[in-house]
């Protein structure tokens, strides 16, 4: 069997429990892949390649004595913004350019328990801070369709790993669209769960309101593995939800008659590019044909979204980077008093995204701005989550573009801020309001580039998510790049 | 590269972006300030439009997802590591991290 790396979970889950190939040869080939490609690509800022191909053994012998999970020898690439013990974790800063974390997230724990392989960290926007993976410190990622053109972010490196076939499935975090983007730019599966369906726990904070971990795979039937292996109450992160964790295989039924589908009139509008908005119609009439109803709805608060994001946002991520004080851990710049160490410190470390929005949050927080803009942003939270619960009421998920064009060319939005803040026009009330949602690839612009659909879903909706993605696939073939 | 300064009034001015930074502890360069200046000025003119909407009859939304504070028992579960711990550490003397004088 050759080129190993393009294989889905599913495909190599039962070739390996078949013994047809072992982890050591599915490992070895991604890590060839890698140093094949990689160095055009820039999805990844640590290989660790002893240590996986020291994983993948293990998993040989789980897989020799039968019954092992399914994500056992299955090798993953990790955002670097999950702590991992023992590899350094920079976070794309440079304020943590040599920090090697000792211990590991609850997610990195949990997938290590079932026997994956992590070939090493990708790169991401600083800080989780961006839509295209142009904030790294290190260099942005290129998108694997077109390496001119930007993979998406903040997790660019994940999404690109994954199209390129350098690992068969990635890990991501989504504040504001940072999985949901990089799988529409880069033509794969992302997934963001409901907040608080999985842990936080030593996964870099940015806000903490709005993080959420999630992965990025090759097909939704993948999803739905990678999903079952994070989904799941833990006790160090005292946000994440103790609710049971279904089977999400059984959501892939393939079934989605009767199935109301909301489409909002507010994610259709001018400035669109016109493929887009095709692609996604005829998304929309492929699933009336396998009996679903769309209905059409309203999101009245969509234009009101990126305000509120970034205000709270911001200043969510004030507290939470205040810890990077040159004290501890991190980057240190000598000064004589403890003041001049923290500012000097933190100037050298934070790149300009980061110290934008660090002085936007702590700016919406100060004494006397509170209340106009903090306190403000809240409430218009309240009203786009009441949007969607109306929503709700009339179907059963919702149906959008994730992003209202297909990639953009490295550099094109990076003079103005507030341009590239655009980008996750239609991602980021989902997060505001704490929903499941997910990207797939749904069609092809002139130039080859990927469209992507984003379903959005109820509180704890991943079955239905998961069950409309698995219908629509079935008889939709992704691309994969020329790479 | 271009940088188009949009003509309306500052919503923050220079003053405003220098106490911003003292919070922050962040110290910046003359041309961060200026960097700044514009564009926080531009974002907050843009984040204006959510006086658009009356909120004074809602209540704010702090935190989606299930209410409330999981408890557990007051017993220690992860013992100190003092290594490890000071793995990371800049600047290390025995069991400390060491910083500048803090008290004169």
């Amino acid at each position: 069997m050759t080129e190993l790396h393009k294989l889905t979970i599913a495909q190599a889950a039962l070739h390996l429990s078949e013994r047809q190939i072992s982890a050591r040869e599915l490992t070895r080939a991604c890590l060839d892949r890698i140093a094949a490609i990689d160095s055009r690509l820039h999805a990844f800022l640590t290989v660790s390649e002893p240590e996986a191909l020291a994983q993948a053994d293990a998993a040989d012998l789980r897989l020799k004595a039968g019954g092992a999970p399914a994500l056992c020898g299955i090798p993953l690439a990790i955002k670097d913004i999950f702590c991992t013990r023992g590899v350094r974790t920079t976070c794309a800063s440079r304020i943590l350019e040599n920090f090697v974390p000792p211990f590991d997230a609850t997610v990195i724990e949990r997938l290590r328990a079932a026997g994956a392989v992590f070939l090493g960290k990708t790169n991401m926007d600083e800080f989780a801070m961006g839509s295209s993976t142009e904030n790294s410190a290190f260099g942005p990622t290129r998108n694997p369709f077109d390496l001119e053109c930007v993979p998406g972010g903040s997790s660019g490196g994940s999404g690109a790993a994954v199209a390129a076939d350098e690992c068969i499935a990635a890990l991501g975090t989504d504040t504001g669209g940072s999985i949901r983007l990089p799988a529409a730019f880069c033509g794969i599966v992302g997934i963001k769960p409901t907040y608080s369906r999985v842990s936080r726990y030593g996964v870099i904070a940015y806000a903490s309101s709005l993080d959420q971990v999630g992965p990025f795979t090759k097909s939704v039937r993948d999803g739905a593995i990678m999903m079952q292996a994070l989904a799941g109450v833990d006790p160090r992160d005292a946000t994440c939800s103790a609710r049971a964790v279904p089977d999400y295989a059984r959501a892939l039924t393939g079934e989605v008659k009767n199935l109301r589908i909301g489409v909002p009139r507010e994610y259709f509008v001018e400035g669109m590019q016109p493929e887009v908005e095709r692609a996604v119609r005829s998304a929309l009439a492929n699933y009336r044909e396998m009996g679903a109803e769309t209905v059409e709805i309203s999101l009245p608060h969509t234009e009101y979204a990126i305000a509120a994001y970034y205000l709270i946002a911001t200043a969510e991520a004030s507290a939470n980077l205040a810890r990077y004080d040159g004290v501890r851990y991190g980057l240190r710049v000598e000064a004589d008093d403890h003041i001049e160490l923290y500012n000097r410190s933190r100037d050298a470390g934070f790149g300009a995204e980061v110290k934008r929005r660090i002085m936007l949050g702590t700016f919406a927080l100060s004494a006397g701005y509170y209340d106009a803009y903090y306190l403000k942003a809240q409430k218009v939270r309240t009203l786009i989550r009441q949007d969607f619960e109306r929503a709700f009421e009339r179907c059963d998920l919702i149906a959008t573009p994730t992003t209202p064009a297909t990639a953009f060319r490295i550099g094109e939005k990076t003079a103005d801020p507030l341009q590239m803040y655009l980008s996750d026009i239609f991602t980021i009330s989902v997060n505001l309001a704490g929903l499941p949602g997910l990207a797939m690839p749904c069609g092809y612009d002139q130039h080859g580039m990927p469209v992507g659909l984003q379903l959005v879903g109820p509180p704890f909706g991943e079955e239905t998510l998961l069950r409309a993605g698995d219908a629509f696939e079935r008889a939709f073939t992704p691309r994969r790049p020329a790479l | 590269m271009l940088r188009f300064i949009r003509m309306a009034q500052h919503r923050i001015t220079r003053e405003q972006v220098i106490h911003v930074s003292e919070l922050a502890r962040i110290e910046l360069t003359e041309a961060e300030l200026q960097q700044l200046e514009t564009d926080l000025s531009n974002i907050l003119e843009y984040i204006d439009k959510l006086d658009q909407l009356d909120t004074a009859a809602v209540e704010p939304t702090f935190q989606v997802g299930d209410p409330g504070t999981p408890w557990r028992e007051d017993t220690v579960t992860n013992h100190p590591q003092p290594d490890a711990m000071l793995h990371n550490a800049p600047a290390r003397e025995g069991r400390f991290f060491k910083v500048p004088k803090i008290i004169d």
